[in-house]
């Protein structure tokens, strides 16, 4: 491989979130992250430009950028997840930007679903509001496992020490509440460029790293659960050739954990067991393999296995139960239905389910849990109880994004009504 | 931990895998859109990995607008013989032909809206439930909204103000009869991830990604390839150039970018350094700001 390539090759993926209004600064700072690395290009930025002044902005908006769809540029808000890629040569990003508002809570929820790292914006001259209370707990809910607070406006606040070091106070207070593992403030102005791509001279007290920085180096290839092999099978590959006329493969993407040739394997939910025969990649075969990898794996003996069978090794079992505890996040205009029907999903596997137990409804903007009030609509927060037709095998959230989590689908129309997280 | 590690080009591999399986194991007759250009060549050989040693199983379907390059088409047919593939193709022509759509008149002429009356018809034709397309996040404003399974309407819309909540890795192709989901499993790849997995993959691309001599023409800052069905504008004029493309679409709509880049490392060098957008070149979406979301809403890939 020749030298001037190589480096590319060589990167890591981090996706983050950044939830927040455009009052927060937030799109002047995805477009000064994206303009200091280079990536929006000069037709895109003559388009931004054409734009702002039809609609009569003096300076360029940034958030023209963002914003996508027609109707979100007519209103100047932000409606649904849009998501941007930029890259240093450290790593490529993947940005998820949602809006913040409460109502979009759901697009929150689903940005975050897939997040590394969350940016949540606090504005230093108004400090931790209701908001950021409820950002930074819908980071902890989908198990972010780094959270990055953006002190930001800093210059309207003459780029105060005492300023940042109380929002930082305040911060930690709630997040002792909060289940996150990895917490950073960094101060900083999106419009000026202070502490985003390049170090700030205004404030020499900080001496900590700048978002970009934090962003580059954050370390987080121990994010993924790597203990617990899980193997959801996807799909069952039967060439049925002449080259190949017994062959037999069950491909996933492994949700965690690590798997070797010659590992025991326990199949769920029959039980039976087996060895690890052989990992295909293709025209490769690998001795091991490792989650987010998608690979075909082989067994020793002919077991009957379909799609949402789910392979385990055999010292290390998920719990399997018909009955699932979980925090729901709604995304329906129908509210929840006391023993309603709903399909769920969970990784490759499909089955009925029936809530039995409505415990509570999560007030996100005080952290206070509400058992009286069990009405759960649109963007609300909830703990269910749920009753599935056949038993599936699941981790907690906290241990495992993958195998912890649920989505609820409505019988009747097809639409994705809730977001699960197995508690 | 490093021993787990894995670079982004196999992180987006793996889940672009992950995607088209869900596609084969959801649907019951899905089909992979192949226009011959790299973004579907390279999801065409994700799915080739997916299924391995198998054959992939489901059909690929060009829709051919007359309107292609030839070396396209060789590219297309040579693919397919040497990988054992089913490539099936429906032509705007037919559906000029039957008076479903009207040809363009006029300099502009393009037959790349048209192609949208007849990709829906040939889903219909094929009882397709699922089509899946090469089109990127990071190519246009409006695909950035856009989902891994998106959902469309009995007359083949997409409302993208009411999109399925996508969570995790978790997809939801459940539909209405008459309804069918379009599929996006290179969402996530940028330009520069598409031409850097080529590389490291050793993928055969047709030659016009490649720097060749052709006469072209300048039509509003864009080097144009002149073919019969043509017309010059007056002060247009043909001239021989060093010409490669960066993104094929048909020859009406393709730009031509000036380079002498003959090899895969070369023209990473030059999408690292370009300061335009890839389909800035692109006549279509350049008839108005929403060009791409009114064409999507309707139907388009």
């Amino acid at each position: 491989m020749s030298d001037k390539n190589s480096g590319y090759l060589d990167m890591e993926l981090l996706r983050f979130t950044t939830a927040g209004s455009v009052d927060d600064g937030k799109s002047t700072l995805i477009g000064r992250l994206l303009y200091d690395s280079k990536a929006i290009f000069e037709d895109q930025m003559e388009a931004i430009e054409r734009a702002s002044e039809r609609i009569g902005n003096e300076e360029v908006n940034l958030a023209l950028l963002t914003d996508g769809l027609k109707a979100e540029r007519e209103q100047g808000i932000t409606i649904d997840v849009a998501y941007r890629y930029f890259a240093t040569p450290k790593r490529k990003f993947i940005i998820a930007d949602t809006p913040g508002h409460i109502q979009y809570t759901r697009n929150m929820v689903t940005g975050a679903s897939t997040a590394n790292v969350a940016i949540i914006l606090v504005d230093a001259r108004h400090g931790v509001l209701e908001q950021t209370l409820r950002h930074s707990y819908i980071a902890s809910l989908l198990q972010i496992p780094h959270i990055i607070f953006c002190v930001n406006k800093m210059d309207l606040v003459d780029y105060s020490e005492e300023t940042f070091e109380k929002i930082k106070n305040d911060i930690d207070g709630i997040s002792s509440k909060l289940d996150v593992k990895d917490i950073r403030f960094v101060p900083i102005s999106a419009l000026n460029g202070d502490n985003v791509v390049e170090r700030s001279e205004k404030m020499e007290w900080y001496d900590g790293p700048t978002l970009l920085h934090l962003l580059e180096n954050i370390h987080i290839s121990s994010d993924i659960n790597h203990q617990d092999f899980r193997f959801p099978v996807q799909y069952v590959v039967r060439p049925q050739t002449a080259e190949f006329p017994d062959y037999r493969g069950y491909g996933g993407r492994i949700a965690s954990g690590a798997v070797k040739v010659g590992d025991p394997i326990t199949v769920l939910p029959s039980g039976f067991t087996s060895k690890v025969k052989t990992i295909d990649f293709f025209e490769d075969t690998l001795e091991e393999a490792f989650a987010p990898q998608s690979v075909t794996v082989t067994l020793e003996d002919e077991i009957d296995i379909s799609r949402g069978d789910m392979l385990v090794k055999s010292d290390n079992l998920p719990q399997t139960t018909q009955d699932i505890d979980l925090m729901v996040c709604w995304f329906n205009e129908r509210k929840v239905i006391p023993r309603g029907k709903y399909v769920i999903r969970h990784t490759s596997a499909e089955a009925r389910c029936m809530v039995t137990n409505i415990h509570y409804k999560m007030n996100i903007n005080t952290l206070e849990k509400n058992e009286e009030d069990k009405e759960v609509g649109m963007n609300d927060i909830a703990k269910l109880t749920l009753r599935v037709t056949k038993p599936l095998h699941i981790d907690t959230y906290n241990q495992n994004r993958i195998t912890g989590s649920v989505i609820l689908v409505d019988e009747g129309t097809n639409e994705t009504v809730a977001a699960g997280m197995i508690r | 931990m490093d021993r787990y590690r894995i670079n982004h080009l196999r992180e987006l591999e793996a889940e672009s895998i992950f995607v088209i399986r869900e596609v084969a194991a959801q649907f019951e007759r899905p089909v992979m859109l192949f226009s011959g250009g790299k973004d579907s060549i390279v999801m065409f050989h994700l799915a080739r990995k997916a299924f391995y040693p198998a054959k992939v199983p489901f059909a690929l379907l060009h829709i051919d607008t007359g309107h292609n390059f030839q070396e396209t088409l060789d590219y297309r047919d040579d693919l397919m013989e040497k990988t054992g593939a089913k490539c099936l193709v429906r032509y705007v022509q037919d559906s000029i032909d039957q008076g479903k759509v009207v040809e363009e008149k006029g300099i502009n002429a393009s037959r790349n809206k048209l192609q949208t009356v007849t990709l829906l018809d040939a889903l219909d034709e094929l009882k397709c439930d699922a089509a899946m397309g090469g089109g990127r996040r990071d190519e246009e404003k409006a695909r950035a909204k856009e989902r891994f399974f998106s959902h469309r309407d009995e007359f083949g819309q997409w409302d993208p103000k009411n999109q399925r909540p996508e969570l995790w890795n978790i997809f939801n192709g459940r539909k209405n009869m008459g309804e069918h989901f379009r599929v996006f499993p290179i969402s996530n790849w940028t330009e520069m991830d598409v031409w850097q997995y080529i590389y490291m993959e050793n993928i055969e691309l047709p030659s016009l990604y490649f720097t060749h001599k052709r006469e072209v023409f300048n039509r509003d800052g864009v080097w144009m390839f002149k073919a019969p069905f043509m017309q010059l504008k007056p002060g247009e004029e043909l001239i021989e150039k060093d010409v490669r493309c960066r993104t094929i679409g048909d020859i009406t709509c393709t730009g031509l970018t000036l380079s002498k880049a003959d090899n895969i490392e070369d023209i990473i060098q030059e999408v690292a350094a370009t300061r335009t957008t890839e389909r800035g070149g692109r006549a279509d979406d350049k008839r108005s700001e929403s060009a791409m979301e009114d064409r999507k809403k309707e139907g388009y890939f």
